[in-house]
């Protein structure tokens, strides 16, 4: 365990790598904001959204299943079953920075992929991986807003999103999210089940719940020994 | 669109975070919940494509959106950032609606 303070030249990569971290987040905050306009949300609630859900994949199923028709619990239920992996974050951020009591309500809002990813690279304790989880929450934090009210701006001044085929684009989106973790035979199973289960209940329930309930394939599958 | 739905499930999302960092550890069965944390994502996001570019209300259909998804996987393949899987997925979706009768 190294508990010595961060020389400058360590904090100055730590900020560099933050700061590509956060630019490069912004591709995804302009998508977002872009597809939340079209879907029907206001300027100021997709703001909102990136601002306060802050969890990018939560933020675009959130208003991708009130887009398609579903209710606003479903549309709560799914964002909120994504977001269950920050809660998680959340832990290993306190073994690895712990926060003091007053530290825990801010440091909360910062606990997302990328922040935890950076801090997790250092050892517990150490000033470097606060510096990192801090650095890399607020690149992102104020690079994902600035890039969602972009993404919102350009989006309303397009008229009709079928013409221009952005409902394909948040699909894509979803693809592009999920592309990444199928990395072992048990993600891979868990995809193609999740799949299927949506689409065979979609002619059967309401807009959102077959979303929902894919996730039991996660709850079942997550219960597995590992081979 | 709903305010309330836009606070409320900012609300859960922050406490979420904020109970992981506040609760103490051992009151949860961990590796359950590690693996639940990877593949429910995964689940969910599996869901979100399929939904998305399949099912119009409750019906499934195939149209311009499964090309446009089609599309935005062969960029994805070719490792594109984000953004560009994003505008091609809605260019070739676009693109078809224009050129063909395909809805």
């Amino acid at each position: 365990m190294s508990n010595l303070p961060a020389t400058p030249a360590q904090l100055r990569i730590i900020d560099r790598d933050a700061l590509f971290i956060g630019l490069a987040t912004a591709t995804y905050g302009i998508s977002f904001g872009a597809i939340a306009v079209t879907a029907g949300f206001s300027i100021w609630q997709t703001q909102a959204l990136s601002l306060l859900l802050f969890s990018g994949a939560s933020q675009f199923a959130f208003v991708s299943v009130l887009a398609a028709g579903g209710s606003v619990s479903a549309a709560i239920a799914t964002a909120s079953l994504l977001g269950v992996r920050n809660g998680l974050y959340g832990m290993r951020i306190a073994q690895l920075i712990k926060p003091i009591a007053a530290q825990k309500f801010i440091y909360a809002q910062l606990t997302i992929d990328e922040s935890t990813a950076m801090a997790n690279r250092f050892d517990a304790t150490s000033s470097t991986a606060r510096r990192a989880f801090l650095a890399t929450g607020i690149s992102v934090f104020v690079f994902w807003n600035l890039a969602t009210l972009a993404g919102a701006l350009l989006a309303q001044a397009v008229t009709s999103p079928e013409v221009f085929g952005l409902d394909a684009a948040i699909g894509a989106g979803f693809f592009a999210l999920v592309a990444p973790r199928l990395t072992s035979t048990k993600t891979k199973f868990v995809a193609a089940a999740a799949v299927a289960i949506s689409l065979a209940l979609t002619p059967w329930l309401a807009a959102g719940l077959p979303i929902l309930l894919a996730a039991t394939a996660a709850v079942i599958a997550a219960s597995w020994s590992e081979k | 669109m709903s305010w309330a739905g836009v606070l409320a499930v900012s609300a859960i999302a922050y406490l979420t975070k904020l109970a992981g960092i506040a609760i103490p550890q051992h009151v949860l069965d961990k590796t359950y919940i590690a693996k639940l944390a990877v593949l429910l994502p995964t689940s969910l996001l599996a869901a979100l494509t399929a939904v998305q570019v399949f099912a119009a209300e409750t019906s499934l259909v195939l149209d311009a959106r499964a090309a446009g998804l089609a599309a935005g996987v062969v960029a994805y393949k070719l490792r594109a950032p984000f953004i560009v899987i994003v505008i091609t997925a809605a260019a070739v979706a676009a693109l078809l609606r224009a050129v063909s009768g395909i809805n």
